[in-house]
C-alpha cells in the first residue's frame, strides 16, 4: 500500500508573516503515522502558529502542507476552497488551550453534532460512539452536563473527545494544558498517554518538558519563527546542541 | 378632569389602538426581515454587500424618522410611487427600524467568543453552518433583548404616521382634544393605551427570553 508509506503530516518551507512581520520562516517537518512530535520553545517562538496552520486556520503565505499524501493548501478560492478544506479539517482534530467547547450543547452533543452533521452518521449511532469516547476519558457521567458545570480539566478531556469523534487521522494540541489549574493537568495528560498508546499520531505545543519527554518520538525546538534543533527527546531535552535550546531549557527546568 | 368624556372616548380610541397595533406588528416583522438581510449582508465575503449594509445603515440612523416618511409619502408619487399612507408607514417604519435591530443583531453575534468560530471551523463546519449551529444559538438571547427594546421603540413611533393622516391612537386622541378643547383627557386616554401596549410587548419579550434564553449559554 504506498499510503502506508507516505508520512502523515509533511511540511515544506512553511511561511508566515503578519504585516511586515514574519512568523514563521521556513519550517520543515515530516511526521509519520503514529508518531507524536512535541513542539516547544519561547513564546512567541511561532509554535502555535505553526500548529494553526497546518489546520488552515492560519492559512500560510508560503510552503506546502500535506496530509496522508494530500496536499491541504491547495491553491482554491471561493466554494471549492471551503468545500476542500473542511473536508481536510474532518481528519485532523484540534485541541485548544481554551477549549472552546460549545456552551449551548451537552457534552454529548458537544461530541456528536459533528458525526451528524458533516458525516451523516444517524443521531443514535453518534450517540453510541460519543458514550464510549466519553467513557474513554473518564467522563460518562458528565453526558448530559454543560460545559458551564465542568470544571477546567473535565472541560478539556470533552474537547478532546469531541475532537476524536471526528475519527481524526492526526491530533493537533495547541498548549492543552497551559489554561488549567496545576493539580488538573495530570488528568488531561493520561488521556493524551492513553491515545499515545494507542498509535495516535499527534502533533504538540506544549511548555511541560517532563510531558513532552515521557511521550515524544520526536521534539522540536522552535526560536523566532525557525527550528533551532530537532531531535529525539533524549537528545533535544536531556542533551541540546545548540546553546539556545540549553540556555531554554534551563530556565524552563528551573522554573 | 371629566370621567364621563374618558369613558365616552374610549371605545374609539381602543379601536385606534386596534389600528395602532396592526401598523406594528406588520411593521416589526417587516424590521425583522430587513434586518436578518443586512445583518447577513454585513458579515458577507462581498466588499459590495458590506459597503451597501453599512450606508443603508447609517442613512436610516443618521436621518430623522419624521422625514424619512414625508420623503416615501409625500415624495414617492414625483417618483411614481404613490401608497396609502398605511401602507407608506410601514414600509418606511419597516426600512427605519430593520437598521436599528441589525446593528443589535451584529454585535450579539460579534458578542460569541471567536474561540467557537475557530472551533467549529476546526471540526469541518463551513461558514454558514457555523453561523447556523454554533454563533445564532449562542447569540439568540442577545438579539432577542435587543428586538425588546427597539420594538418598544418602535410601538411609540408609530405616532408619526398620525402626520400624515392615518388614524391611529395619536390621531384619534388629538381629533377629540380638537373637538372637546380637553386635550388632557383625550390625549391622556392614548397615552394610558400606549402605556398598556408597552407592557404587553416588553412582557412578551421577558416571555420569549425565558423560553428562549440560552441559560447555560456563558462562555466556557
Amino acid at each position: 500500500m504506498t499510503t502506508q508509506t507516505q508520512p502523515m503530516v509533511l511540511l515544506k518551507g512553511i511561511r508566515k508573516h503578519f504585516g511586515s512581520h514574519e512568523v514563521l520562516k521556513g519550517i520543515d517537518l515530516t511526521v509519520e503515522r503514529g508518531k507524536i512530535v512535541s513542539i516547544i520553545g519561547p513564546s512567541g517562538s511561532g509554535k502555535s502558529t505553526l500548529l494553526r496552520s497546518i489546520n488552515m486556520l492560519e492559512p500560510p503565505n508560503a510552503g506546502e502542507i500535506w496530509l496522508n499524501g494530500e496536499l491541504v493548501n491547495q491553491p482554491l478560492t471561493g466554494r471549492a476552497y471551503e468545500t476542500h478544506i473542511n473536508a481536510v479539517r474532518q481528519k485532523m482534530g484540534k485541541v485548544f488551550q481554551q477549549f472552546n467547547l460549545f456552551p449551548h450543547l451537552t457534552a454529548l452533543q458537544n461530541l456528536t453534532i459533528g458525526p451528524i452533521k458533516l458525516k451523516g452518521v444517524s443521531p443514535a449511532e453518534a450517540k453510541v460512539q460519543a458514550m464510549e469516547l466519553l467513557a474513554k476519558v473518564g467522563l460518562a457521567d458528565k453526558a448530559d452536563a454543560y460545559p458551564a458545570r465542568l470544571s477546567g480539566g473535565q472541560k478539556q478531556r470533552v474537547a478532546i473527545a469531541r475532537a476524536l469523534a471526528m475519527r481524526p487521522q492526526v491530533m493537533l494540541f495547541d498548549e492543552a494544558t497551559s489554561a488549567l489549574d496545576p493539580e488538573l493537568v495530570d488528568e488531561v495528560n493520561l488521556v493524551m498517554k492513553q491515545l499515545a498508546a494507542e498509535q495516535m499520531t499527534m502533533l504538540i505545543v506544549t511548555h511541560e518538558m517532563n510531558f513532552a519527554a515521557e511521550v515524544s518520538d520526536w521534539v522540536l525546538f522552535m526560536e523566532d519563527g525557525l527550528v533551532v534543533e530537532q531531535g529525539p527527546p533524549e537528545q533535544v531535552l536531556k542533551n541540546p546542541v545548540m546553546a539556545r535550546t540549553q540556555s531554554f531549557l534551563r530556565k524552563h527546568l528551573a522554573s | 378632569m371629566d370621567f364621563e368624556l374618558i369613558l365616552r372616548i374610549t371605545p374609539f380610541m381602543a379601536e385606534a389602538a386596534w389600528m395602532t397595533v396592526q401598523l406594528f406588528a406588520v411593521t416589526l416583522i417587516l424590521g425583522l426581515i430587513v434586518a436578518s438581510v443586512l445583518t447577513w449582508a454585513g458579515f458577507s465575503r462581498s466588499a459590495l454587500l458590506r459597503g451597501f449594509a453599512r450606508v443603508y445603515i447609517s442613512i436610516m440612523r443618521g436621518t430623522p424618522l419624521l422625514v424619512q416618511l414625508f420623503v416615501l409619502y409625500f415624495g414617492g408619487p414625483q417618483l411614481g410611487l404613490s401608497l396609502d399612507a398605511f401602507t407608506a408607514g410601514c414600509i418606511c417604519f419597516g426600512l427605519n427600524i430593520g437598521a436599528y435591530i441589525s446593528v443589535g443583531m451584529r454585535g450579539a453575534i460579534l458578542a460569541v467568543s471567536p474561540g467557537q468560530t475557530e472551533a467549529a471551523r476546526a471540526l469541518g463546519f463551513g461558514r454558514a453552518q457555523t453561523m447556523r449551529f454554533f454563533i445564532l444559538p449562542q447569540a439568540a438571547p442577545l438579539i432577542l433583548r435587543s428586538v425588546g427594546v427597539n420594538a418598544v421603540i418602535l410601538l411609540k413611533s408609530t405616532a408619526l404616521v398620525s402626520a400624515i393622516g392615518v388614524v391611529e391612537l395619536t390621531a384619534a386622541g388629538q381629533r377629540f382634544a380638537n373637538a372637546t378643547y380637553q386635550p388632557f383627557e383625550a390625549l391622556g386616554v392614548a397615552a394610558v393605551f400606549y402605556l398598556a401596549l408597552t407592557y404587553l410587548v416588553t412582557g412578551g419579550v421577558a416571555l420569549l427570553e425565558r423560553r428562549f434564553g440560552v441559560e447555560e449559554g456563558k462562555p466556557s
